[in-house]
């Protein structure tokens, strides 16, 4: 029995100090960032600095919680971007004019995204391949519904998102209840618990006699309802839309979750995390760019190096975790 | 001890087909309240199949499922639960990215709401306490951190929890597999305690030492039938191992043994040691050398420590020319599943069909037609699609890709898995004829019937190797014996 026995594992305390080192690590370079842009310009750490930078966080924190639920469950979406530019389109033109009408087209959305879960499970589609078709449909939806940049947001959103809270920002205060709430739902709630195992082990799941089926419709449900929170949003702060609007948010919503802390396969994900991961790339696009004096045309470009070097980072201290 | 036996689940003539195989060929089966029965057989008797049928995990083709008298027509997973039956799958059934407690909660629905999480938790521990005292894991581990023992010890700990649902049957195929002694041996006293509470058990195992101790009766499946059943008193190992392996292999074709290869040069040898076994192994130029031994014992692991030390002169492993691999899981190891069945014979063989930098595809044509008409792969046009085959021709084209290479030694991992026996015949028969030809086989197979037709055979056992038989001595009683040889002996 030898061979047989068991082996050895790393010591429970250095594996936890791997995996605190992973929690903290979106965290950490969100700090880094904010050093970076203090560092530059000291006058952008206040209430009114805040306010501008993080902004547009909040469709983009929406957007990278809304990526997070497919990815909990090892499906990828790459139709997010143009669905948010769809939703956004939907909300300055539809539910300005008419709000019920509005109301059941986005709802109706939802209703599509449920349905490609559905699609990808029972056929055993790769998500990848349905949802760059279908990214191909919002598009022509959005360009459809406005030809060109218009619209208007509905004011009761445009107040909502223009919120002024006391003390503390309300990017800063919208933030921590979408982590919360996720968290809670996610990580916390018994149903959340089979969603994240249906990504680690879905036969196991199946045999403890869970629906996979189920657990598909339900995270793709989620997706597209995030989705739809973040055009809105979007558009509340814009106040008016264009049906390329959303387009960036694909990558970055991807992009958000795995500096987050989240992996693409396995259903290991964090909510907080991956909403931290959103402020980071959404302070880091432009206003750290901008203080750093680096030219537009540029900064797309240098975006791409900040991300390539936090995910080098996180890629490197999870192989001394693990 | 045991009250009036009042059978818990039982079926009837169930039978269950995989393509051209058929696992369980009707099978009647009873448990009764408060009785443990070992389920014994060898590989691929249908052991596995019968219990997912029974978990609800599988559905039979044929038969009759019935559960504490009633008969059961909707036959699932969540049935199977709610009655009270829980199946420890052989393969793992944890989540690797939840903790342990969480994965408790996964399999108990009643576990929602606000402290879920610290019942279940608590639930765990508890079980995890009262089989497997001093186990060193707390509900919090994430699952993938932990070893596979400990997964294991989880797994079946998680079985013996109790929220809404009831408990009568407990299904464990393989418990101990990768239990050590003392562990497995907590495990069988707790089997034991859960029996005289009223619980039935089905352990499957193949160590029959644990079978005989933990049982009270003993059911021995060969071939997807129950050949023997019996109360475990009066059973020992021997009989046991006689009922599994039956009086085959009788009608021994009379190969020509020692094809005087005695004084051929060795191409493979691996040193005995402690990594290896007392053994050691040796194949000389023309041998067809068996691997043999229960599934997953190491002799894949031996063809590709082969596989890697080609054409090297290693420390303990020594093979000396190109090697070519028949890979035994077709689907995931051996065809390219969007080529054609031309490229995927030639692919092994690209270096000798260059023009130049380019592949000389007429060159190309030519080397799979000659395969197809000496091997026999039944197509029209070879430039149709692998998949364009049946699973026998598929595997057809794999041994066409090994044998039509410069490779003079074969590795072939138990290829002819669910494979007709039509096309068996015709391999054999090339096979053999190709060792004629001075090519050497090494051959890792789970069907004892297609050791007969090596020189040699190796037996392992935990990754060693344990037994080298010569043809002329060649039981299938022989080689069950050494692959269950353990501690008692």
């Amino acid at each position: 029995m030898n061979a047989a026995t068991i082996t050895q594992t790393p010591s429970r305390k250095s594996r936890n100090m791997g995996r605190l080192l992973r929690t903290i690590l979106p965290a950490l370079s969100m700090a880094l960032i904010l050093i970076a842009i203090a560092w530059l310009n000291p006058r952008a750490i206040s209430y009114f600095g805040f306010n501008l930078m993080l902004n547009l966080a909040i469709p983009i924190a929406l957007a990278t919680v809304a990526q997070l639920f497919v990815i909990t469950i090892n499906e990828l979406d790459l139709s997010i971007g143009t669905f948010v530019g769809f939703v956004g389109c939907v909300t300055a033109t539809w539910l300005h004019d008419a709000p019920v009408m509005g109301v059941l087209v986005l709802l109706a959305s939802i209703a599509v995204y449920a349905g490609l879960g559905a699609l990808i499970h029972l056929r055993n589609l790769p998500s990848i391949v349905v949802t760059l078709g279908m990214s191909f449909v919002w598009q022509g939806l959005a360009i459809l519904l406005l030809p060109k940049p218009g619209g208007a947001a509905p004011d009761w959103l445009k107040g909502f998102m223009g919120f002024q809270t006391p003390f503390v920002p309300f990017p800063i205060l919208a933030a921590i209840a979408i982590g919360l709430v996720v968290h809670f739902g996610l990580m916390r709630s018994a149903y959340g618990t089979v969603l994240r195992g249906a990504g680690g082990n879905p036969q196991a799941i199946g045999r403890a006699g869970w629906s996979l089926l189920k657990t598909k419709v339900v995270m793709f449900a989620l997706t597209g309802t995030f989705g739809v929170i973040s055009g809105m949003a979007l558009i509340g702060i814009t106040t008016s839309a264009d049906a390329n609007i959303g387009n960036g948010y694909t990558l970055l919503s991807i992009a958000g979750v795995i500096l987050g802390g989240g992996e693409f396969v396995g259903g290991r994900i964090s909510p907080i995390g991956a909403v931290i991961g959103a402020l980071t790339l959404a302070l880091a696009a432009s206003p750290l760019l901008t203080f750093m004096h680096i030219p537009p045309d540029w900064q797309v470009a240098a975006n791409g190096v900040i991300l390539i070097t936090v995910l080098a980072a996180r890629a490197l201290i999870s192989r001394k975790g693990a | 001890m045991k009250e009036a036996a009042r059978s818990v689940a039982r079926l009837d003539g169930v039978k269950k087909s995989f393509g051209a195989v058929r696992a369980l060929d009707g099978v009647d089966f009873a448990v009764h309240s408060g009785e443990c029965i070992g389920l014994v057989g060898h590989n691929g008797a249908g052991k596995s199949t019968l219990m997912n049928i029974l978990a609800g995990t599988g559905t039979p083709d044929t038969g009759q499922i019935t559960i504490d008298d009633a008969v059961q027509t909707a036959w699932t997973i969540q049935r199977a639960r709610a009655l009270g039956v829980r199946c420890v799958f052989q393969e793992l059934s944890l989540c690797p990215n939840l903790s342990v407690a969480e994965n408790t909660r996964v399999s108990h629905g009643a576990l929602n709401g606000w402290g879920g999480a610290r019942r279940a938790a608590n639930l765990i521990r508890a079980s995890l306490d009262e089989i497997f005292p001093g186990h060193g894991i707390s509900p919090q581990d994430i699952v993938g951190d932990l070893a596979i023992g400990q997964r294991q010890m989880v797994e079946v700990a998680r079985a013996f929890t109790v929220t809404d649902d009831p408990l009568h049957l407990v299904i464990l195929d393989e418990p101990t597999s990768s239990l050590d002694a003392e562990t497995a041996r907590q495990l069988l006293a707790h089997v034991r305690r859960a029996v005289s509470a009223g619980i039935s058990c089905i352990l499957i195992s193949h160590i029959l030492g644990e079978i005989l101790e933990t049982s009270d009766r003993v059911i021995v499946m060969r071939d997807g039938k129950v050949v023997a059943d019996a109360a475990s008193a009066g059973l020992t190992r021997d009989s046991l191992v006689a009922a599994m392996g039956g009086a085959r292999l009788h009608d021994k074709t009379s190969r020509t043994a020692a094809q005087a290869t005695e004084a051929q040069p060795i191409v493979v040898s691996v040193q005995a040691g402690a990594a290896h076994g007392a053994t050691g192994l040796q194949a000389r130029r023309g041998e067809i050398i068996g691997l043999a031994g229960l599934a997953g014992h190491g002799q894949t692991r031996m063809l590709m420590e082969l596989f890697e030390a080609a054409g090297t002169k290693g420390k303990t492993v020594e093979v000396a020319g190109a090697v070519a691999l028949v890979a035994g899981d077709r689907q995931t190891d051996g065809i390219f599943p969007l080529w054609s069945i031309a490229k995927n014979i030639s692919v092994r063989s690209l270096n000798t069909l260059r023009r130049g930098l380019f592949i000389a595809s007429d060159q190309e044509a030519a080397l799979a037609s000659v395969w197809r008409d000496r091997i026999g792969i039944r197509t029209d046009n070879l430039d149709n699609n692998i998949l364009s085959l049946s699973g026998g021709n598929q595997q057809k084209a794999l041994f066409a890709r090994a044998l039509a290479s410069d490779a003079q030694i074969i590795l072939m991992d138990d290829p002819m898995r669910g494979v007709d026996i039509g096309t068996k015949l015709d391999v054999y028969d090339l096979i053999r004829t190709e060792a004629q030809n001075g090519r050497t086989f090494l051959w890792y197979t789970t069907e004892t019937d297609e050791l007969d037709n090596c020189d040699r055979v190796y037996v392992f056992r935990n990754g060693r190797i344990v037994a080298a038989l010569d043809h002329s001595e060649l039981t299938e009683e022989k080689i069950i014996h050494s692959s269950f040889a353990e501690a008692i002996s």
